[in-house]
């Protein structure tokens, strides 16, 4: 495996509501390799989102990071003041956001906005930053790049704006994109044409891609590897090609069968019973433990470790081998 | 059977529009607006070009021709002491556009930067600016001015911080909850990401975002201040005569309303008509850059 690009090792964050805290990030740990595309996948509010943006110091008032590091080309992010954070972000790691309509300043041409974070970071003079614009619409396969530079957002589609956002993003060629829910808000038929885009761009500048979304078909369509979070915490970890295989986890099963598909009117959706719970105090045992139709008075009691069951295969959960083996 | 998807199909591109001229044609839609920009304009020129265009200086007396009616000679007639009170209106124009004008924009600025601070800030700042905004909207902000007249003096500068000061808390409120709505939004959001400072943020995001409605506030702005200057003179504390102004000759028409109505008519109809076209302007333009105003 190259070398890890960001290290994220034991990250707590929490959030204070006023009359108590949530626990949105318990204790993750992950890298993403240089050229790799990681998928990090979780329903709302496992903290999934609050995970990389605290890493770049994009956390709201109320939240703070309890513990952790997040060693970006072996400087920790966590420690950095927040100037040397504001050169890296747009620079060195973009961001794409999963709504294109409320992302894009309403009332800044396009073309600006992409010039803008070229000018900010002194990666290009105006000049420079203006032909690289152009070229940059059209790799984003927007149609007469010279005529759109003085559009202004509301002159675009949602696919169309979601480019220009990608184009904002990697203006700087970044080492890592973050992209965050970046198909969510579109068409279908956009959002395979987004993530090809994406997937083209990476292959061509050798960056990685972290991309969070909610969508198991994404991400084992994008992804070279998976983290499935839950309630904050890390529940498995593999390739992607294991994720299709053989899930090890009970969540990533659940996930998996409550995927519909279509033209499978016959098959039985699973979907996974009761809600993804707000942590108000941290895990002591598995959290999962409550939805899963697997768990024991063990899984209640104890809080299961992340471990690795085989080479590159991560499971936070007590009986993991038995649901590999199929045995319940 | 193969469908060829083109990756990004050949999209038209749709005609080039402003914000400008898409509001520009919401607004135009509103005959009242209009109509009321139409003579918002001529009050505009008038009052640049009014001082050259009077046949008399306002500090000229035809004792002679006191009290006389509407004629060619004296246009608008004459007052108790023979003033033109054509040329007497067309100078109240240039002083009251000047001390509005001034005033507002000495209401706007205060209002800018304590709004943006304290929207921005938070904390501390956001505590004391608030409680100095209810404070402001507590205590009427005519007496305030009155007091600030008797501290400053009657010129016109002085007026137009009389009339200003008291003016900025209705701005600093609105720019406040108008930057609060957006820090925590996705634009800002993703400006941050992009490596922007705050200051970055507050001038290029924040600050376009809300100018629209900054310039409907502003419209509604300036008639408040003409009305509070004209009220401030006809109690006396306005400009000295000999300057002219519409509260001056409001408050001495009065007095002779039965005898000579005409010098009531002219300065109270011209003031009103104005009052009424900044207010239909504003509310034009209300309605030309509402999110609700659609396209």
């Amino acid at each position: 495996m190259a070398e890890a690009l960001l290290a994220i090792d034991d990250l707590r964050v929490q959030f204070d509501r006023g009359e108590d805290e949530v626990f949105a990030v318990n204790g993750v740990s992950f890298s993403i390799a240089e050229g790799e595309a990681l998928g990090i996948v979780g329903e709302s509010g496992s903290g999934k989102s609050v995970t990389l943006m605290s890493a770049l110091g994009l956390i709201r008032e109320n939240g703070k990071i309890k513990s952790g590091t997040a060693k970006f080309q072996g400087h920790d992010l966590l420690k950095m003041r927040p100037r040397q954070l504001e050169d890296i972000r747009g620079r060195d790691i973009g961001v794409v956001f999963q709504d294109p309509m409320t992302s894009l300043n309403p009332v800044m041409r396009i073309g600006d906005q992409i010039m803008e974070s070229m000018l900010t970071h002194q990666y290009a003079g105006r000049r420079e930053a203006f032909e690289r614009t152009l070229q940059l619409l059209h790799e984003m396969g927007i149609p007469e790049p010279k005529a759109r530079f003085r559009n202004y957002p509301h002159e675009f589609s949602g696919g169309m704006r979601q480019r220009i956002m990608i184009a904002i993003a990697l203006a700087c060629e970044p080492q890592l994109l973050i992209a965050d829910e970046p198909t969510t808000a579109l068409d279908v038929t956009v959002q395979m044409q987004i993530l090809a885009l994406l997937q083209e761009q990476r292959q061509k500048k050798r960056m990685s891609i972290a991309i969070i979304t909610h969508d198991f078909g994404v991400a084992t369509n994008f992804c070279d590897r998976i983290i499935v979070l839950y309630a904050g915490q890390i529940m498995e970890m593999a390739d992607t090609r294991q994720f299709l295989r053989q899930p090890a986890h009970p969540y990533t099963v659940g996930l998996k069968n409550s995927i519909i598909e279509i033209g499978q009117r016959d098959r039985q959706l699973s979907p996974i019973p009761g809600m993804a719970p707000t942590l108000t105090e941290p895990p002591k045992s598995c959290s999962f433990a409550s939805r899963c139709p697997f768990a024991t008075e063990r899984c209640r009691s104890e809080l299961p470790a992340l471990r690795e069951i085989s080479p590159n295969h991560h499971v936070a959960c007590h009986r993991a081998e038995e649901v590999l083996a199929h045995a319940i | 059977m193969a469908i060829a998807v083109s990756q990004a199909g050949p999209v038209a591109a749709p005609k080039r529009h402003s914000q400008f001229y898409l509001g520009w044609k919401r607004f135009s839609k509103n005959y009242f607006a209009v109509a009321g920009l139409v003579w918002v304009a001529i009050f505009f020129i008038v009052g640049i070009i009014g001082p050259w265009i009077a046949p008399y200086s306002y500090k000229d007396a035809d004792f002679l021709a006191m009290h006389t009616g509407p004629s060619w000679k004296h246009l608008f007639g004459t007052d108790t002491v023979g003033y033109d009170v054509f040329s007497q209106i067309l100078f109240s124009i240039r002083y009251a556009l000047e001390i509005a004008l001034g005033a507002t924009c000495v209401s706007f600025v205060i209002g800018v930067i304590l709004g943006l601070w304290a929207g921005l800030a938070g904390g501390i700042a956001d505590v004391i600016i608030m409680r100095g905004v209810d404070f402001m909207f507590a205590l009427p902000s005519f007496f305030f001015a009155l007091i600030l007249v008797v501290l400053l003096g009657k010129g016109l500068g002085p007026m137009m911080l009389a009339i200003g000061v008291p003016g900025w808390a209705g701005y600093a409120r609105l720019i406040r909850s108008l930057v609060l709505s957006m820090r925590n939004g996705e634009m800002v959001e993703a400006a941050r990401a992009l490596g922007a400072s705050q200051s970055h943020i507050a001038f290029k995001y924040m600050f376009p975002n809300v100018v629209g409605s900054m310039v409907v506030s502003l419209a509604f702005g300036i008639p408040y201040d003409l009305t509070a200057q004209a009220g401030l003179s006809i109690v006396g504390m306005g400009l000295n005569p000999p300057m002219p102004s519409f509260g001056n000759m409001l408050a001495a028409a009065g007095e002779n309303i039965l005898g000579f109505p005409w010098l009531l008519y002219f300065p109270a109809g011209i003031f009103a008509i104005t009052l009424l076209s900044f207010l239909f302007v504003a509310d034009g333009l209300q309605e030309a850059f509402s999110p609700k105003g659609g396209m």
